[in-house]
């Protein structure tokens, strides 16, 4: 950075005498080690802080790893009444609705950033488009659920019996949250493939549908991987949705009508109660079992995408 | 609804400075005054404790009180053992307790909790057998019980909740909850799902009783603010906290703000009944 600085100084002439740039240049150079160092700190910082966290949620889990219990409470019931406290009831919930959220959202956002970004609509239809998606992505998660409560749950209770609140609620819900996101990344890697490419094979004679089998996917793989990955974050994250609208019923899901509890859901509702229960010490097993989750898709990723290169 | 709770808590911290000018009678008592309370036992009470313990720390920066949980049977053992100042149970301490530990008793409120249906469903009473039997997913049509052919759809409260633990020993009697009950996190939340599904059945606290959900008549008493004060209604308990021996300064301080019309408010505010010692 400071080579590419002292050669554009040393293209442009300059009038001012010789010590009057030097201290000019100095000061600059004081000025960029500063700007350097403060991204290095926050760079440093929100790494330590990660570590930090997970450090934490180590050491308060740590008394369920003594005797082997982690293990044994990702497969049990929850049954605070016979002195069970597993999660497996959780972790298969937060399973079920965060993929079946992906699993809605993510051919809906590939379509809508195609329609938008592969000359298949007018270009005055996505420039008003295009904003709504990102606006979108600003709308509080409780505004959704508050919203789904009155309108989604009495349509579903309708049409599916039930009492409406169930695993299906939840992930359309989610699905609409996790949606805006990813069509903006699956926007930008259209964008990002190069224009001579989408010319020689406009020139070509290719229609945009085979333009984009054949050219914007494959080259934007990465940036729809991401963006995907960003999307199973938020989905396995979010808290407020499952919590108003799955139900959190304690059950194994069996269907996906059927009311299911997530583990973020159970951390926010065994968080309130009193800290020296079992029931507390759990949710340290909730919240590493949710970073477990986060590292593995972040892996899973990178090495998909380091593959490719 | 928590981050709903925690709006109206915020616009609360906004709006607090002018609600303790208007009531300044009631907390300028504390002005001044410096010291520590150390509170502990039951979950229930800890709504409360809290908002009253903020209201004071905040005229008086001097004060500190903690507040922990534990449950009534900690309560009363930590203040029975001196531990703390006050120790709160969410029943009344047994004779032999109040004899051994010195306890002396305050009552600051009742809590009641009504089963609550459907104002579209035609059954409007019920006994504990039978109530046990849904909660257990034993009866699990209202067709059994002379309502619609339509499923009963259990909605129960989290497990931190006082109004839960109250249903769970006076109406349920210790009974199982089956695990496929819905869970809400909110007296707010259950009245919104209990007052849109037909097929619904849940507790509020009585305070929270209004007209989009159905009470159910439960042992032959009608739950209302009455019955809960009468003793009539089974499904309640009183509030109390104790302490070991005669109360002073702070301690006693805390204790009679419970009973001022502002702690009133806030006893009210919180779903419960406030009362007067027994």
């Amino acid at each position: 950075m400071a080579s590419f600085f002292r050669n554009t100084e040393k293209k442009i002439p300059r009038p001012h005498p010789q010590e009057k740039e030097f201290s000019r240049r100095a000061h600059a150079v004081a000025g960029e080690k500063f700007f350097t160092s403060l991204c290095g700190f926050s760079a440093l910082f929100t790494f330590g802080l990660v570590l930090f966290l997970f450090g934490f949620l180590a050491l308060f889990a740590f008394p369920l790893f003594k005797n082997g219990g982690y293990f044994l409470l990702l497969t049990t019931p929850w049954q605070p009444l016979s002195g069970k406290f597993g999660i497996g009831p959780m972790i298969a919930g937060t399973a079920a609705i965060s993929s079946l959220a992906i699993l809605i959202a993510f051919p809906l956002s590939l379509g809508a950033a195609a329609f938008c970004e592969a000359d298949f609509a007018p270009r005055p239809i996505v420039r008003w488009i295009r904003p709504v998606f990102q606006l979108m992505t600003g709308i509080p998660t409780v505004v959704y659920g508050f919203l789904a409560v009155f309108l989604l749950i009495p349509l579903l209770r309708q049409a599916l019996g039930g009492s409406g609140f169930s695993i299906l609620a939840a992930a359309l819900t989610l699905a609409l949250l996790v949606s805006p996101t990813m069509i903006l990344f699956f926007s930008d890697a259209f964008r990002a493939v190069s224009r001579e490419d989408v010319r020689t094979l406009v020139g070509l004679g290719a229609k945009p549908e085979e333009r984009f089998i054949y050219l914007l996917l494959p080259q934007a793989r990465n940036g729809i991987l991401a963006g995907l990955l960003l999307a199973c974050g938020r989905a396995v994250g979010d808290t407020l949705i499952a919590l108003m609208l799955a139900g959190n019923s304690l059950a194994f899901p069996a269907s996906c009508t059927e009311p299911a509890r997530t583990l973020t859901a159970h951390i926010a509702l065994v968080m309130a109660s009193d800290t020296q229960s079992p029931e507390f010490q759990s949710i340290f097993a909730c919240g590493l079992t949710l970073y477990f989750i986060t590292t593995l898709l972040i892996v899973l990723c990178r090495t998909r995408i380091q593959a490719r290169r | 609804m928590r981050y709903i709770q925690k709006i109206f808590f915020m616009a609360s911290l906004v709006t607090l400075p002018f609600l303790l000018q208007a009531q300044a009678q009631d907390l300028s008592s504390f002005k001044g005054k410096t010291g520590t309370i150390q509170i502990a036992g039951g979950t229930a009470h800890i709504p409360v404790m809290k908002e009253a313990a903020q209201r004071i720390m905040h005229e008086a920066p001097g004060i500190r009180i903690a507040i922990a949980g534990g449950g009534s049977g900690v309560g009363i053992q930590k203040v029975g053992e001196g531990l703390v100042d006050i120790g709160n149970s969410g029943r009344r301490p047994t004779n032999l307790e109040i004899a051994s530990y010195g306890l002396v008793l305050y009552r600051w409120a009742l809590d009641g909790v009504a089963l609550v249906v459907h104002p579209a469903n035609p059954v409007s009473a019920m006994d504990s057998a039978t109530l046990a039997a849904i909660f257990k997913g034993e009866i699990r049509n209202w067709k059994t019980l002379g309502g619609p052919d339509r499923t009963i759809t259990l909605y129960t409260r989290d497990a931190a909740s006082g109004t839960r633990e109250v249903f769970w020993e006076k109406a349920l009697q210790k009974g199982d909850i089956t695990d496929t009950a819905h869970v809400v996190a909110s007296n707010g939340a259950m009245k919104t799902a209990i007052s849109q599904d037909p097929g619904s059945i849940g507790y509020v606290s009585v305070g929270h009783l209004e007209p989009g959900i159905k009470p159910l008549v439960f042992e032959g008493v009608t739950p209302s603010i009455e019955t809960v004060k009468s003793g009539a209604y089974p499904v309640s308990r009183g509030l109390y906290s104790s302490t070991k021996g005669e109360p002073a300064g702070l301690t006693a301080d805390f204790l009679h703000y419970l009973y001022s019309p502002e702690g009133r408010a806030i006893i009210q505010d919180k779903g419960f009944i406030p009362a007067d010692r027994d």
